[in-house]
């Protein structure tokens, strides 16, 4: 009875799946082309989940051991499942490893069911709520169907009185399991992540992100350039049909974990965006209908709690957010939920799918942006300023230097090639940024650094232009900046603003003219001050007794992976340093990246008064910052009523602060001196 | 010229468009008030907004005239006239031609001679009547239009008018929506040679940038804080001005002298 019904439900289930799956890649294929090597990234796929994907699943090992167990018990079984029943070869031991894969797998889905129990708000419910019951189908009717076939069970148990109606359950349970994970896979289930993630990993939009056998992946953290090229052609992604396929199938791979959501700092603020829903969203865009059928937690809204679901609805080739000219009508998303965003990566760098959600984000930006010209907020103030003025608070490009008029600080445009070149960025407009600079400037002649700045030649990087969407404005000052930088010499750029950083570092490189490349590190003022402190340059006085905590901009930390050298740099000066319960790549924004302060979407609570009540929990008495956006975003928080409040400094003002100026002897030739302050440093 | 009963639907507006300077990098840009006023047509309800430009064009000039295509617009009419030429008869007898119901425009041009002077040459010329200084349109019933003048101190005067009329904005106005960036280099120039009339004395002149004149320092003389305040929302008062009536020009010419001479405007 069994033997017969058995391959007829395994063959059937394959036969739907592989109906199913072609279904879905037409879904996918309605996105922009985009090139992928075909094989080659199959092949690629088990290191990339072996390797890549479990690294960040790791970071739950409960969760981790639960999903090895699960997966590859299934993945096993099915494997088995096929061999043993569906073409009967169950001699020998194939039998018996299909039992042992069965058995695992019904072990983790016990933890799966456990998790399912109560669980926390961040995971969706609705028919996950119903998974680790088709696991445990699955696995427990593979089981129990197996034994005859190795002989445990006496042959009588499938002769029996019984056993027609013993043999229908069975084939029943296992049909349900077969149903959600063979051909649920590819028609719309919880399983649908692991066909959609599969493939996803496989045609990544970004194939550096991953691990070769090689070495690491690099963060791949750039933003992809917009083709302007072709005047005529429609800017942004407008309709999730916009998106290139790719990028369509990484919304598809979503689990619905919400780690996204647990690290979004706009969600916590109550500002109306939810990564997982904003994905949620693109896959109903994609496939056509309402977000109805969303279980997760909404996107929260100041006004009401929570905004309801089943309100917005989508097309593959309608429009993402409702165009003005429709007064509140409603699409796909809220622009809203498209501007709260800071940038600040930490939904990325928690997806255990490898899905890119702020390249997503900027994509509809800059529909909104280039081509509704619908940046909220002082949005457009500031694109206007950056056009005309070359910076975004609309000052005097001709002032750039004021600040400095007392430093004599030596231009590039006199000296014409230097050691380092100081990337002083938007920051010289703003007091507070000054007064970094001058510590900064202060260290770095104390460290007898050749250095020289572009002074009114430098522009904004085009960071916040970029992040709004406003790519046009960007690439143009992109272009004039590497021109300006093209004609000095210079060994590395030096700079205090962790977004120019990553600008200069990260994402000018696709805007060389042919033919060049930018041959030239950059470095962030707390790299560059450490390895100052590292070659014995700096004479730093010990003994600060001061209880500091350490904030990690997003893009110096999550952006660029420097997390370790500012605390060396906290550790060298000798200070106490308490890590905040979210810090390294876990820190929690400021609420000034991305744009955000400037489009100022309302939310429950501020990003940076949340941040300042992490700084306040550790007790600590300064916040060590290395941002000019972060020290701005701290310095406007008002502390509590009857706290202290918290001094923000960066940490070229700590340097700065402890600079060992006692012994006024004449200069010393500096190999002396170098020896002297490295036996400072490590006693 | 217009039948009386210009209905609201079909109202025909043309924004007369010039090339602004940015007061700090003197970079080209959308005029600011120019931009209010095509803004202004915008929120016109049924209205069909002509972009008008009279100018010469070049690479600089053709990226600020974008600015105004990118605020929704699919074309924009340029009247090509060489650098120095007095765009008056061209715009004249373009908006004779085309007879628009409302002509809109900033008050005075960036660059250039920049003496505000245009639209009432033009309306002198056409035989419209002129507003200057509106902040809104209200409505436009059965050819009369309702506007909204703006006053010092932001009182408004709400004014009825026949069609057509040319009417001036300045930044009491609605501020300008962003300029997108995609419909602006999409948005196409319809160029007509219109008459070139040379200025001759605008040739001759020699132009160079202002020097910034002193900001008369405004001495508050205040013992609290109520004085402090009354004086920060007093009336601009004269003070010193005296008013001449019934005069001789001669009379009257020779006060303004005067005057310049004591304001050292004059040495």
């Amino acid at each position: 009875m069994l033997d017969i019904l058995l391959p007829i439900l395994i063959f059937a289930a394959l036969a739907l799946a592989a109906i199913g799956a072609v279904r879905r890649i037409r879904l996918w294929r309605q996105g922009r082309p985009s090139p992928v090597p075909v094989l080659r990234g199959l092949a690629a796929v088990p290191r990339r989940y072996l390797v890549d994907l479990h690294h960040v699943v790791a970071r739950d090992k409960v969760m981790s051991n639960t999903h090895v167990a699960t997966a590859g018990g299934f993945v096993a079984a099915m494997g088995l499942a096929i061999v043993v029943h569906g073409l009967g070869l169950a001699e020998g031991i194939l039998g018996w490893l299909l039992l042992a894969a069965s058995a695992t797998m019904f072990a983790g889905s016990l933890f799966v069911a456990r998790r399912r129990r109560d669980p926390p708000a961040r995971l969706s419910k609705g028919p996950w709520m119903r998974l680790p019951k088709s696991l445990m189908a699955f696995s427990l009717g593979i089981f129990v169907v197996t034994l005859p076939a190795v002989g445990v069970l006496p042959a009588g148990f499938s002769q029996g009185l019984g056993s027609w109606l013993v043999a229908l359950v069975l084939a029943g349970v296992v049909a349900w399991g077969l149903a959600e994970l063979v051909f649920g896979m590819t028609w719309g289930g919880p399983m649908k992540h692991a066909f959609a993630g599969a493939l996803h990993l496989a045609f990544h939009r970004r194939p550096e992100r991953f691990s070769t056998k090689g070495g690491e992946g690099n963060r791949s953290t750039g933003l992809k350039a917009l083709d302007l090229e072709d005047d005529q052609a429609p800017l942004g992604v407008e309709t999730p049909s916009d998106f290139t396929w790719n990028q369509l199938l990484g919304f598809d791979a979503c689990v619905q974990c919400g780690r996204c959501e647990a690290v979004c700092p706009a969600f916590a603020a109550g500002q109306p965006l939810n990564p997982k829903k904003l994905i949620q969203d693109m896959v109903v865009g994609m496939a056509g209908g309402s977000d109805a059928h969303y279980t997760g937690s909404p996107y929260p809204s100041p006004e009401r709690g929570d905004r309801p679901v089943g309100e917005h609805h989508g097309t593959p080739h309608g429009p993402i957010v409702a165009p003005a000219s429709t007064k509140d009508g409603k699409a796909l998303v809220d622009a809203e939920t498209l501007w709260s965003c800071t940038t600040c990566r930490a939904c990325v760098e928690e997806c255990p799918m490898m899905i890119e959600h702020v390249d997503a984000i900027v994509d509809m930006r800059r529909h909104l942006t280039l081509e509704e010209g619908a940046t909220p907020g002082k949005g457009a103030e500031v694109i206007d300023n950056l056009i005309a003025t070359d910076n975004p608070g609309g000052f005097d490009p001709g002032g750039r230097l004021n600040w400095a008029a007392d430093l004599e600080l030596p231009l590039m445009a006199d000296v014409e090639r230097a050691e380092v070149l100081l990337w002083l960025g938007d920051g010289v407009f703003d007091m507070r940024n000054q007064r970094t600079l001058r510590a900064l400037v202060k260290v770095l002649r104390a460290a007898g650094v050749d250095f020289a700045v572009l002074g009114n030649e430098e522009r904004d990087s085009g960071d916040v232009a970029r992040r709004l969407g406003d790519e046009a404005t960007f690439q143009s000052l992109a272009r004039r900046n590497i021109a300006t930088l093209a004609q000095y010499r210079f060994d590395c750029v030096v700079t205090c603003d962790p977004h120019s950083f990553h600008v200069l570092k990260n994402e000018y490189g696709a805007f060389y003219p042919e033919g060049q490349e930018s041959d030239y590190p950059v470095w962030h003022h707390s790299t560059f001050i450490n390895q100052l402190i590292e070659a014995g340059r700096l004479r730093l006085a010990p003994g600060q007794a001061a209880r500091v905590t350490y904030h990690d901009p997003c893009y110096l930390g999550r952006y660029n992976g420097e997390y370790e050298a500012p605390r060396a740099v906290l550790q060298a000066l000798g200070v106490e340093l308490v890590e905040m319960q979210r810090s390294g790549y876990r820190s929690r924004c400021c609420g000034g990246g991305g744009g955000a302060p400037v489009t100022d979407i309302p939310g429950k609570q501020r990003i940076p008064d949340m941040r300042m009540g992490d700084v306040r929990e550790t007790q600590a008495e300064q916040v060590v910052v290395g941002c000019p956006q972060c020290t701005a975003m701290f310095e406007g928080v008002v502390p509590p009523a009857g706290d202290e409040e918290v001094a923000v400094k960066d940490i070229a003002e700590m340097v700065a602060a402890a600079l060992d100026t006692t012994p006024e002897a004449p200069p010393a030739p500096r190999d002396a001196s170098t020896a002297q302050t490295t036996e400072e440093v490590m006693s | 010229m217009q039948p009386e009963s210009a209905m609201t639907p079909g109202l025909e507006v043309t924004v007369l468009v010039s090339i602004g300077r940015h007061p700090l990098t003197g970079r080209a840009r959308r005029a600011d008030q120019d931009a209010r006023g095509v803004e202004l047509a915008r929120s016109l309800a049924d209205a069909q907004v002509r972009l008008l430009h009279a100018g010469e064009r070049d690479e600089s000039s053709e990226a600020a005239l974008r600015g105004y295509l990118g605020m929704g617009f699919t074309e924009l009419s340029l009247l090509e006239q060489p650098e120095g030429a007095d765009v008056l008869p061209a715009l004249a007898e373009a908006l004779d031609a085309t007879s628009p119901h409302l002509v809109i425009t900033g008050e005075r041009a960036e660059r250039g001679e920049g003496s505000g002077l245009l639209p009432y040459l033009l309306a002198e010329r056409l035989g419209w009547p002129l507003v200057s200084g509106l902040a809104a349109v209200e409505s436009v019933e059965d050819g009369v239009a309702t506007l909204l003048q703006a006053l010092p101190r932001g009182q408004r005067r709400r004014l009825k008018v026949r069609l057509p009329v040319i009417v001036t904005v300045d930044d009491a106005a609605p501020a300008p929506r962003q300029s997108a960036y995609g419909p602006a280099r999409r948005g196409a120039f319809e160029a007509t040679a219109g008459p070139v009339s040379v200025d001759d004395e605008w040739a001759a002149w020699h132009v160079q940038p202002a020097r910034q004149r002193p900001k008369r320092l405004k001495i508050v003389k205040a013992a609290s804080a109520r004085d402090r305040f009354k004086a920060a929302a007093a009336k601009a008062e004269g003070g010193g001005g005296q008013v001449l009536t019934d005069v001789t020009p001669t009379q009257g010419a020779e006060a303004i002298f005067t005057l310049l001479r004591e304001e050292d405007v004059l040495r």
